[in-house]
């Protein structure tokens, strides 16, 4: 957890980016992690496949289903990052559905987050009440920051609720959508960013789905403390492959001004 | 917790250990807008005003509870069957579609969505938005539209949209997340209209209320046709189990009635190919649910297999999880050829052609020993018009 809170408290426009473990080939995990840090990126969230994506739209569900076909695996993903860890310095975040993660066993995940270094989580479908319930002080104990989802229909007292529970960042979805489904910043969204910046919250916020270009992180930027690029990147890994210089030109490309 | 609701559902959405809403937050103000006025709808005098009159002069209830001498001599027992294959669109699958459009409207949404698997459901569905004039996009694996031709073209004579899921292995649990990534991605217009008691809370407790219409019936009907005002039991087939919720529902607190429900086991619980859920045991969350479900070790959903479409669901509804779990109900299982078999003993004994869901219900009759006063009533949830193509095969007509 220290090296997320480090980061947001250090650093402005957080540039993250989200990819699927195993994808496109096995083995690909971590050339591409290696390659993210070298061109600059700030935090990454690594999805740990499931059969079942239901808040994603074709290009994750599709390396889902070849990261799977590949035979990725939560134990195996461990072992991946175990590896590579003491060369890597972003934090690193899992992401994924709660069902392997329940399958595993929520407690031996933890502890097995924390034994590699995995800096925090998220999972979507696991709601709010069960992790408050069952969940909360093992996670915190672990030093492991759980992540949560507000939407644009997130109501303010819901908003406020999760905050006081988080203790890394907020994912702020940035509109009613799939991963992957729409592209660019409505005005509508822009009201929106602004009604949860006016709520003085504590934990900073990450902007996740639609951004996918050097425009919209900008944009993005301007109204938390980072964005995340997940559905264009997994499409320009699809197309070119774990290969380092267009991983690096795609990330300098976005930031180039920030 | 009052005795009277040991086995339904708790003030947080759990039949004991099984239940919950595990959705992820874009699913969570649509969830908890239902769960806050589905109540209110079902028990208002408005919707059971409307609602029962649909059910009596549109789906042409109360459906029959009949008894069944041959079946009865041939097992030396009391049989009654009870026919929900004689509603409007041959299943039980509208008198839950009829309900929930109806609470669709009071909540002033006028776009459906549903999935469906070998399309009864959908076509249930299809059906009851003609009827109200509603905007209706079902969807459908892509495998399963090419399996069930006839049903996708009565979605389309009935003026739905049919979508094709692509995803995964292209089937009922596919077309499920496709219908609840529309969901997440039409918040405000769009109601989802879940076809079984599955799916996160509210849905397994209002389907199985719209669908407790069958117990409702078999109370008084059981009345007029014996000494006795209850059944000694109840028996029917369960895939995510919406049949036999609304079987049991009047009988969950009564003990003299056992329970029991009829899992598919397709080619046998341990041949890798079954919808057996209960009985290989593994909990899991699927479709925002915590239940039992099938899949790997790795914690992946994977495929059932049935020789009925209406069965091959791999998760099962959480309260029939919770009535395995606190042994009020029996569990058991029928293989593809006992179903087969089931089905032809009907119709030669009864002349009544099940679908093959039903007949999975039927099979218990040879499996289970009954004394010869016992009163045994069996749902007949659908007729077997759809599965004709299946009986010409198997039975080589």
């Amino acid at each position: 957890m220290k090296r997320i809170q480090k980061l947001l408290q250090e650093k402005k426009d957080i540039f993250s980016v989200y990819y699927t473990a195993g994808y496109p080939n096995l083995d690909d995990t971590m050339p591409i992690l290696n390659a993210l840090q070298k061109a600059g990126c700030d935090l990454v969230e690594i999805g740990m496949p499931f059969s079942d994506p239901l808040a994603d739209g074709p290009t994750i569900q599709h390396s889902s289903e070849q990261a799977l076909e590949n035979g990725m695996s939560i134990n195996l993903l461990f072992e991946q990052i175990k590896e590579l860890r003491p060369s890597i310095t972003m934090p690193i975040v899992l992401m994924g559905y709660i069902n392997p993660v329940f399958k595993y066993g929520v407690e031996a995940f933890i502890s097995k987050c924390q034994e590699v270094g995995v800096d925090g989580v998220i999972l979507p479908d696991l709601p709010f009440d069960e992790y408050h319930e069952k969940y909360q002080t093992l996670f915190e104990e672990a030093g492991i920051a759980n992540t949560f989802l507000i939407t644009p229909q997130t109501p303010n007292e819901r908003i406020q609720l999760i905050d006081a529970n988080s203790n890394g960042f907020i994912y702020m979805v940035s509109s009613s959508a799939v991963t992957g489904a729409k592209s660019g910043l409505s005005d509508e969204q822009l009201d929106y960013f602004n009604r949860v910046n006016s709520l003085d919250l504590n934990t900073p916020r990450i902007i996740g789905f639609g951004i996918s270009n050097q425009s919209t992180f900008e944009t993005a930027c301007q109204y938390a403390s980072g964005a995340i690029v997940g559905s264009a990147f997994v499409k320009l890994l699809k197309e070119k492959g774990a290969d380092e210089s267009a991983i690096n030109d795609f990330v300098k490309d976005i930031k180039r001004n920030n | 917790m009052s005795k009277k609701n040991k086995y339904q559902v708790d003030e947080k959405g759990m039949y004991g250990r099984f239940g919950g809403a595990f959705i992820p937050e874009m699913l969570y103000p649509n969830i908890e807008n239902l769960k806050t006025v589905y109540l209110d709808i079902i028990n208002s005098e408005a919707f059971q005003n409307e609602y029962k009159a649909l059910l009596k002069d549109y789906v042409g209830r109360p459906s029959p509870l009949y008894y069944a001498k041959r079946l009865s001599e041939k097992y030396n027992t009391q049989v009654y069957l009870k026919r929900e294959d004689l509603n409007h669109t041959g299943a039980h699958k509208i008198n839950n579609t009829v309900g929930q459009i109806l609470i669709a409207k009071h909540m002033g949404k006028d776009r459906i969505i549903a999935e469906t698997g070998a399309g009864q459901h959908g076509v249930a569905t299809a059906t009851a938005c003609a009827l109200m004039g509603l905007q209706c996009v079902v969807y459908m694996g892509e495998v399963d539209i090419e399996r069930q031709a006839p049903n996708v073209a009565r979605m389309k004579m009935l003026g739905a949209e049919v979508v094709a899921a692509k995803s995964g292995s292209k089937t009922l649990k596919d077309a499920t997340n496709e219908a609840l990534r529309d969901w997440i991605c039409n918040p405000e217009d769009t109601f989802y209209l879940i076809g079984s008691v599955v799916g996160p809370h509210p849905y397994p407790d209002m389907v199985a209320r719209l669908q407790a219409i069958i117990s409702e019936e078999i109370k008084w009907q059981i009345k007029e046709k014996t000494d006795k005002d209850y059944p000694d039991y109840v028996i029917a087939c369960v895939g995510g189990g919406s049949n036999a919720a609304g079987s049991f529902y009047h009988f969950l607190d009564d003990e003299r009635v056992s329970l029991v429900a009829v899992e598919a086991s397709g080619m046998g619980v341990d041949s890798g190919e079954t919808a057996a859920t209960i009985a290989l045991g593994d909990l899991g969350i699927i479709h925002g649910s915590k239940t039992f479900l099938m899949q790997s070790d790795d914690g992946q959903i994977t495929e059932p297999y049935s020789i009925s479409a209406g069965l091959d669901y791999p998760g099962i509804g959480p309260q029939h999880a919770h009535l395995h779990d606190t042994k009020r109900g029996s569990f058991i299982s029928a293989t593809d050829a006992d179903a087969l078999e089931a089905a032809k003993e009907l119709t030669q004994l009864e002349g009544i052609i099940p679908a093959l869901e039903s007949a999975h219900a039927l099979s218990a009759l040879s499996k289970m020993s009954f004394k010869k006063d016992d009163s045994v009533v069996i749902t007949v949830s659908g007729r077997g018009d759809k599965d004709m193509a299946t009986y010409m095969n198997r039975f080589g007509f």
